[in-house]
């Protein structure tokens, strides 16, 4: 039938079978996203008119040196880029032994409520998680009558960059914990019944084999919350405070109030070579095989 | 079963990527496009690119939705439900805390997206002169004639006799206090510059609140002779400047959207603070003990239009709604619920049916020495009301805003 | 292995992180039967008021069907295209294997306010009109990237061995892709698809930028924090939805969840460790 003998003449052919394949998928990518990426790009280079926000192609770097020679930028950026690392560490901190109970010690059973309890959070409206933490961290609220009534004083975290940094390690945890729990569950148990062979016990085993392990999964995990943390402009908005100014507040306001395409586009740029340095990092540490 | 490496695919692949990626930057290269404003700075001289557009000569048959762009507390059920209800038109709300988001959803006449924005002085001219609003043809508005003659025409929604937009509401910007810590009104707005207050203090996040600082300078400061809080050269700019870059350590959180301030006043992490009537007439509704006060300095304050996008897709439910809006009853409804003084003469009889003595309180028939006590929002510009150039544009005051206040 | 203390020390851990993660979902589900429409703590008194007032708000059944509407479209042509992407990936060695790689990274690697607008610019670039199709494009793009990983990690997972028998059985590529490879990777389509879904339901950020005049349920729920009137009502509607995904999440985990995953990756012989 005609029908075999076009496969028979796709198998012949690898790139023809290829090609098939990968043109649907990849054109979407490159004239949509790369495309819409690359007019980005570009118009960071451009201007606005500064009565009507209309774009004007001037070519010009002036956004790039509004950013970088002023210390109020530059400011935000070094606190987004420490806001981001720092909850990237206590995530994995956090997760590692969750995700080590989860691959090792847990019951088949235990494991699969576990997996269902850290993936019903991501149904969850984010805005309503962020807002319920508004209503835990407010004067009053929650935690200083938690805190109170068994007298550790009232922290009143409240529009702070502590009551940020607590719900960015709250919204990415559950991203942080399933790469790593696939990198420790992949982790074969002959490997760990060698190391016990070879007498280490169970904290050297754990830092001399499971974590390199697992540490290609730790990285992946770190791109999620890493990058989550850098954009983010809703969570500062409503829970920080006057010191919580980040990247994505900047590229925020000027592209939806201040219309400063060009300028936000500027500031986009800042992340994305960010990022860029960031994949070519956990490439070199192996997060692309593991997830 | 994996294959051999393919290279002649690999090429193929390569040089499609990289045509691809060269037509785009081409494309960007070329000429056209989105449209680009001469950079001439003043409002003066220009034209509003829309002007010669028709107008509608007869409210048609409605579309059965209407998009709307509007402050918080604009599109309140008690009047829109109606509305729907006569109209069969569905009112869809986006909401905007500030007239610069007013102007960037407004980009390419609504986008083919919104009918109309209730923006403010300081959003219209901006909005008209970059093409994103269309004629009206005020005949279709019955009600308008009843309107008070500083609100028929007003110079930031009429252009050379053309309207493009109905006026709606104005009101003031309020000093908002909580009534256990202030037993009594607060006589100046010193009040939110004042250490005592270390953290109790909130004010909006939008670089306009430069003038509300001006014009506490305009009383405090005489030396530097501030007569429009929207006019500043740039000693007296500085100087507002630096007034709210030391009010920063007093303020928790400059509020963005009216429920932060609404939430702040009631959890009580604010006690005082500027805000909107609509955060007043929520929490007196919650039973809280809110008040507000107009202090001795003055106030800033906004008139509000419905203007028409230029690619409105819904004209004619635009219409019955500029119709509905402006009529006696809903001009009162909207005014008692949000808490600002309507346009229309005859709202104040229905104001004060639902609420007694609203209509004082609201200074609906009030003197024009009110209405000249109330800074209204305007776009500042580059040339002062003395024709000269020293003045800072608001695209100074947006940056001043994000660098130098917050 | 694990000594008696460190396992008490790891269920004391996970307990406590469970109850970090469940205090926020436990408070708004409590606080959607708060009768005052400000929210303060305590609250002072409960009622289902904001259920019907939820239940007979049009505004949020429009703004749920939208998600739920855009959601499907944006999974469907995900899978199409992710599986797609990830199989030849998989199968085929070629230049540019790596440089798509990355590619299929960036939409979950660059800050979504990126993705968010570098879309908006393209489409006032294009004269594209925003509505409903433009937020199908901008969670399709990462619905791809969330269902290419999951496939790509499950096919590099299956030994060849099997589909090469296939082969040398006499089954044509086409009978081999239906009958041996999809199936063994077919819980990584479904846990791909439910995970794309979840993540394009609660978008917010991306779409922001890409909506018109439309809302979609996170939309929705942006708008009515704004106003600040009806809050309680926001927390009832995501009540609701936590309580009607439990239960495909759970079916979902039980069919594709953990204990499937080791239970496959054990019965199948890999060349390393047991033998």
């Amino acid at each position: 039938m005609a029908w075999a003998r076009v496969s028979a003449a796709l198998w012949r052919r690898p790139w023809a079978r290829a090609t098939i394949l990968l043109t649907p998928p990849l054109a979407w990518f490159v004239l949509l996203y790369l495309a819409a990426l690359v007019v980005l790009l570009i118009t960071a280079f451009w201007q606005i008119n500064p009565f009507t926000t209309n774009i004007e192609r001037v070519w010009s770097l002036n956004n790039l040196t509004t950013i970088f020679s002023s210390s109020a930028y530059r400011g935000i950026i070094l606190r987004t880029v420490g806001m981001a690392a720092a909850v990237t560490l206590v995530d994995a901190i956090v997760a590692f032994p969750f995700a080590y109970y989860m691959a090792r010690v847990a019951s088949s059973r235990t494991r699969t409520m576990l997996f269902v309890a850290i993936l019903l959070p991501l149904w969850a409206s984010y805005l309503a998680k962020v807002y319920s933490w508004l209503l835990i961290f407010t004067h009053n609220g929650f935690l200083d009558w938690g805190l109170g009534r068994i007298g550790l004083g009232q922290p009143r975290l409240i529009y702070t960059n502590w009551a940020v940094f607590v719900v960015f390690c709250y919204l990415w945890l559950p991203f942080m914990i399933i790469p790593v729990y696939a990198a420790l569950e992949r982790i074969p148990a002959s490997q760990i019944e060698a190391s016990q062979d070879l007498g280490a016990r169970t904290w050297r085993t754990t830092r001399l084999v499971m974590l390199p392990l697992a540490l290609p999964g730790i990285v992946a995990g770190s791109i999620f919350t890493f990058s989550l943390t850098l954009g983010d402009y809703i969570t500062p908005l409503l829970v920080g405070g006057t010191s919580a100014n980040f990247m994505g507040n900047i590229i925020y306001t000027n592209i939806g109030i201040a219309n400063n395409v060009p300028f936000a586009a500027a500031m986009a740029l800042i992340p994305i070579a960010i990022m860029a340095v960031y994949l070519l990092g956990a490439r070199a540490l192996g997060a692309f095989e593991a997830v | 079963m994996m294959t051999t490496p393919t290279r002649s695919f690999a090429r193929r692949m390569t040089i499609a990527l990289g045509l691809a990626a060269a037509s785009i930057i081409a494309a960007g290269c070329g000429s056209s496009g989105s449209s680009s404003q001469p950079t001439g700075a003043s409002a003066a001289g220009q034209t509003v690119p829309t002007a010669n557009l028709p107008v509608l000569q007869k409210i048609g048959k409605g579309e059965g939705q209407l998009n709307l762009i509007a402050w918080e507390g604009y599109l309140g059920p008690i009047w829109v439900k109606p509305f729907e209800q006569q109209t069969g038109c569905q009112v869809n709300a986006k909401y905007a805390g500030s007239s610069d988001e007013m102007v960037s959803l407004m980009k390419n006449g609504g986008g083919g997206q919104y009918d109309m924005v209730s923006s403010s002085g300081d959003a219209d001219l901006r909005i008209l002169y970059g093409g994103d609003a269309r004629p009206v043809n005020i005949n279709l508005i019955p009600s308008w004639k009843d309107f008070f003659p500083a609100f028929q025409s007003p110079p930031f929604n009429t252009i050379n006799g053309v309207h493009y937009g109905v006026s709606l509401q104005w009101g003031p910007n309020v000093l908002m206090y909580n009534k256990k810590d202030f037993p009594a009104p607060p006589a100046s707005w010193n009040v939110i510059y004042n250490p005592k207050y270390k953290g109790q203090v909130t004010v909006p996040d939008n670089p306009i609140q430069i003038a509300d600082a001006a014009l506490y300078l305009e009383t405090h400061n005489a030396a530097l002779k501030i007569t429009d809080p929207y006019e500043l050269t740039q000693p007296q700019f500085q100087a507002a400047v630096s007034l709210l870059a030391g009010q920063r350590p007093l303020i928790e959180k400059y509020w963005a959207l009216a429920s932060q301030e609404i939430f702040d006043f009631k959890n009580g992490n604010a006690v005082v603070g500027a805000g909107w009537p609509y955060q007043v007439s929520t929490l007196k509704a919650s039973h809280f003990p809110i008040g507000d006060a107009i202090p001795s300095e003055g106030a800033t304050g906004w008139a509000d239009t419905w203007m028409l996008a230029a690619k409105a897709p819904h004209p004619n439910c635009a219409y019955m709604w500029m119709r509905y809006i402006s009529t006696p009853k809903v001009q009162a409804e909207q005014a008692v619920n949000y808490g600002e003084t309507p346009d229309n003469k005859l709202a104040c009889g229905y104001m004060n049916q639902l609420q007694a003595g609203s209509c004082a309180e609201y200074h609906a028939n009030a003197p024009l020495s009110y209405f000249n006590s109330v800074k209204l929002w305007k776009t500042p510009i580059a040339t002062c009301d003395n024709g000269k150039p020293d003045c800072v544009p608001y695209a100074g005051w947006v940056s001043a805003w994000n660098t130098q206040v917050k | 292995m694990e000594s008696r203390g460190l396992r008490i020390a790891l269920r004391i851990w996970v307990a406590l992180v469970l109850l970090f993660l469940f205090v926020p979902i436990a408070a708004i589900v409590l606080y959607s039967f708060n009768r005052s429409n400000i929210e303060t703590w305590p609250i002072s008194s409960f009622s289902l008021h904001w259920f019907t007032v939820a239940w007979h708000d049009s505004q949020v059944r429009s703004a749920f069907l939208l998600s739920v509407r855009v959601g499907l479209l944006a999974t469907a042509v995900a899978l199409l295209l992710g599986s797609a992407v990830a199989y030849a990936l998989h199968q085929f060695r070629f230049f540019g294997r790596e440089a798509i790689s990355l590619l299929l990274v960036l939409p979950l690697a660059l800050p979504g306010i990126i993705t968010g607008i570098a879309l908006n610019s393209f489409f006032s670039f294009t004269g594209i009109q925003l509505g409903t199709l433009t937020i199908v494009v901008g969670h399709t793009t990462f619905c791809i990237v969330v269902v290419f990983n999951n496939l790509i990690a499950r096919l590099r997972r299956l030994p060849g061995s099997l589909a090469e028998a296939s082969m040398d059985l006499g089954a044509r590529g086409w009978q081999t892709l239906r009958f041996v490879t999809l199936p063994m990777a077919s819980t990584a389509l479904i846990s791909g698809a439910l995970l794309a879904f979840a993540l394009s339901f609660d978008e917010v950020i991306v779409t922001v930028f890409t909506a018109g005049a439309q809302n979609t349920l996170p939309l929705w729920i942006f708008g009515a924090i704004r106003l600040g009137q009806q809050l309680p009502e926001v927390n009832a509607v995501v009540s609701v939805v936590i309580l009607l995904t439990i239960i495909p999440v759970v079916i979902a985990a039980r069919v594709a969840g953990a204990s499937a995953i080791t239970r496959s990756a054990r019965n199948v012989p890999v060349s390393r460790s047991r033998t």
